[in-house]
């Protein structure tokens, strides 16, 4: 296979744009969609301090990368969720990545701030650990974007995150979801700006784009996600996208072109009536917010043995 | 050839030559969801595989509720 831009010799193939290239090629048109991105979203100004939403893995190093190569100013922020060996080796992933790039990484610690960590406290609380996951992550993301003065909170989703999310919205018809899936979700209630600048990149081309530029990233899954329905949405999909290469960006794009208004009012109507949590000032439509009720009843819990292992995970894609 | 694999982590011994394309779908392994290295570099889905070669699949999908 040849590059399709300098005929050199190719070291990835993307199907979706019956494409190879180089390795030159392959930054160039990585940055090339991360910044089509930022501009037709109006995802992120010059002036902007940014904080990125920073796990270890791939995504989130990939995109903190590109934008610092981009010339955005970044730092990053990572939540440590106690789930185990995963969480040392993830966090210590981040950590390498800051310090090999002179870069700031703020660092919360659920287990020593709240009292709880995702295994024992999921359990807890009677949550899903991908549920309790998500919910801890969001609410200590804003929080920190809020009391960090950032101008904008960047995540990792990727297309296949967005394609996979909107796969699983529409099968249930969460409306109320389906009208604030966007990339962009602008400052307002007690929220921060979150955009995604990755989602015209799968997660196939963001794993490549960290190999090639040597980020040494957490290759294993988090045990706690093994078998949960987002990555059997994603398996069904690339099955799909086998068959049909560029059927995940069609899927996701032409939602957003032709369908998220549509559900626009209903999540319009999610919104209202929101008021300040009791306990923290988080935006929510109860007293308390989900955040603080996910505390009461799952902090203080002695942590019990969970079996973590790496890569001890999914079985679908194996031999 | 050596076939390395990810989640759990485990050794094959394959038959060359073959292209990375035939090998995933010896494998069954989705070509979106995995990428292919020879000696710790990125291959493309056409380069030739022989009995002599080290290969690490690596899956690329990730992910919970995010």
């Amino acid at each position: 296979m040849k590059c399709v831009t300098c005929r050199g010799p190719a070291v990835i193939d993307i199907r979706r744009q019956n494409a190879n290239y180089c390795v030159e090629h392959f930054f160039e048109q990585c940055r090339r969609q991360v910044t089509k991105a930022i501009d037709e979203w109006k995802m992120i100004a010059r002036s902007d301090r940014v904080l990125v939403a920073v796990s270890g893995g791939k995504d989130s190093l990939a995109i903190w990368d590109l934008l610092v190569e981009l010339g955005y100013q970044a730092d990053g922020l990572y939540v440590g969720l106690g789930i185990g060996e995963y969480s040392e080796v993830s966090h210590t992933h981040a950590a390498a990545f800051a310090e090999s790039r002179g870069l700031t990484l703020r660092t919360v610690d659920l287990p020593g701030t709240y009292g709880y960590d995702i295994p024992t406290g999921s359990r807890a609380a009677r949550r899903a650990p991908c549920s309790a996951c998500g919910l801890s992550k969001r609410h200590l993301f804003d929080a920190a974007a809020l009391e960090g003065g950032y101008d904008v909170l960047v995540t990792g989703h990727n297309l296949d995150d967005e394609a996979a999310v909107l796969f699983g919205n529409t099968l249930h018809w969460h409306t109320e979801y389906l009208g604030r899936q966007l990339p962009v979700l602008p400052a307002r209630d007690g929220f921060p700006k979150k955009v995604k600048p990755l989602v015209r990149l799968t997660e196939r081309e963001t794993a490549a784009y960290c190999l090639l530029r040597g980020i040494d990233y957490l290759v294993d899954e988090c045990p706690m996600a093994a078998g949960n329905r987002h990555l059997s949405y994603k398996e069904a999909l690339n099955d799909i996208e086998v068959k049909s290469p560029g059927a995940k960006h069609s899927f996701y794009f032409g939602f957003l072109d032709r369908a998220s208004n549509l559900f626009a009012p209903e999540a319009e109507d999610d919104r209202e009536g929101l008021q300040p949590c009791l306990t923290c000032g988080a935006p929510t439509p109860s007293e308390i917010c989900a955040f603080c009720r996910l505390v009461e009843r799952a902090g203080g819990h002695q942590p019990e043995p969970v079996p973590v292992e790496l890569g001890s995970t999914r079985t679908r894609s194996t031999p | 050839m050596k076939v390395i694999l990810r989640n759990p982590r485990r050794e094959l011994d394959i038959s060359g030559p073959r292209t990375v394309i035939n090998l995933l779908a010896t494998l069954d392994l989705n070509r979106e969801a995995h990428l292919v290295m020879r000696d710790g570099e990125l291959i493309p889905g056409d380069a030739a595989l022989d009995d002599s070669d080290v290969i690490e699949v690596r899956p690329v999908i990730s992910g919970g509720e995010r």
